[in-house]
């Protein structure tokens, strides 16, 4: 795969350091970009922060609606220390309130497929449980529905 | 209802945050059509990336000179989030407007609530795509006119004609700026969404 020429290099964060100024609103700053090895150009392979994995094994596709929920266990802050900024980054968001698939991507700016795998190392560390969102040929009867259009009326 | 951790450790924790219910609502149309307007007259908007194996009609479409291995790409679409309640939420997502990528349409599809087609008068072929897939789908649907300043008004009854539609699919008039209006046409959605679910039981008990 070459630079689409669609990517930031800036905007990537940039593998597997675990330098803790991930949550550093500056970041990610023009100083690590020695973190890029001058031979692999300026772009951060997408999959680069899983290690080349493209799926997690033991793990059906994640739903971009399913929520991926923290676990108590998550709240000990040397996780900030020892996951990867990527890792950390996603267990942060969820610490505050269950987040979508897609919110993860769309706040890390990675790509849904990427943000899946480490996704799944995180349910691997026990650190967080994913929700299966109901499908709507599910619900029990229509009061959900009818509190989705009364909540849209009132916004 | 999930997967993971949970099922083991039996019981969510005292401390739990409430796990919302979480639901979508997909708006189609063509390029242009101005489905990233409506997304945003209602939610807080962000693009979502999305790395996908680039399909075989893609080739020789987009520019691959110089990059002959380029197998996968980038596709980006919008998303927003409508928060109805603490334990209700409602997702949008704006669906890739190119053909060559309707393999991403069959994810954002499953489980979804049902769909907006947003079209424009000047170029009502552009969401023909659109309306075929969620048919086929059996996806609740509603055709949203966008009405563009300068477009012709054309009564409803002539877009309904003109698209062929279902005498059952909801055609409704919106200016995609408007958050009112967007507002109509969801709720128009989930009505429509729910009046084929209550069909469908009265079938099914009917049946027994």
């Amino acid at each position: 795969m070459s630079d689409s020429g669609q990517d930031h290099p800036a905007d990537l964060p940039a593998g597997f350091s675990d330098d803790p100024s991930y949550d550093d609103p500056s970041y990610p700053d023009p100083d690590h970009a020695h973190w890029f090895d001058d031979d692999a150009g300026p772009v951060v392979r997408p999959y680069a922060m899983t290690r080349g994995r493209t799926s997690h094994a033991g793990q059906h596709r994640l739903d971009l609606i399913a929520l991926v929920v923290a676990e108590p266990a998550a709240d000990d802050p040397v996780w900030d220390m020892t996951l990867s900024p990527e890792h950390a980054h996603i267990l942060g968001l969820c610490r505050g309130r269950p987040q979508s698939v897609a919110e993860l991507a769309a706040d890390l700016d990675l790509a849904v497929g990427v943000v899946r795998v480490l996704i799944g190392d995180l349910v691997d560390e026990e650190l967080v449980h994913v929700t299966r969102p109901v499908p709507p040929a599910e619900l029990p009867d229509e009061s959900i529905l009818r509190e989705v259009i009364d909540g849209l009326r009132a916004l | 209802m999930a997967f993971g951790r949970f099922s083991r450790t039996g019981a969510m924790h005292a401390v739990s945050p409430v796990e919302p219910l979480t639901l979508k609502i997909l708006v189609a149309g063509g390029f242009g059509v101005g489905k990233t307007t409506l997304v945003s007259a209602v939610s807080e908007i962000r693009p979502l990336r999305t790395e996908e194996r680039l399909s075989e009609p893609g080739v020789g479409v987009d520019d691959t000179g110089g990059v002959e291995g380029k197998s996968t790409t980038t596709v980006a679409m919008d998303f927003g989030r409508i928060t109805l309640r603490e334990d209700l939420v409602l997702y949008l997502f704006g669906t890739p407007g190119q053909d060559r990528f309707w393999f991403l349409w069959d994810e954002l599809a499953q489980g979804s609530l049902g769909a907006v087609v947003l079209a424009d008068t000047r170029r009502l072929a552009d969401c023909f795509a659109a309306i075929d897939y969620f048919e086929r789908r059996a996806i609740p649907f509603v055709v949203a006119v966008n009405c563009f300043d300068g477009a012709d008004r054309h009564p409803v009854v002539t877009v309904r004609t003109a698209l062929d539609l279902d005498p059952g699919v909801p055609v409704l008039l919106c200016d995609a700026r408007d958050r009112e209006s967007v507002k109509d046409v969801l709720v128009g959605v989930v009505e429509h969404a729910m009046s084929l679910a209550r069909e469908r039981r009265r079938s099914l008990s009917a049946g027994a």
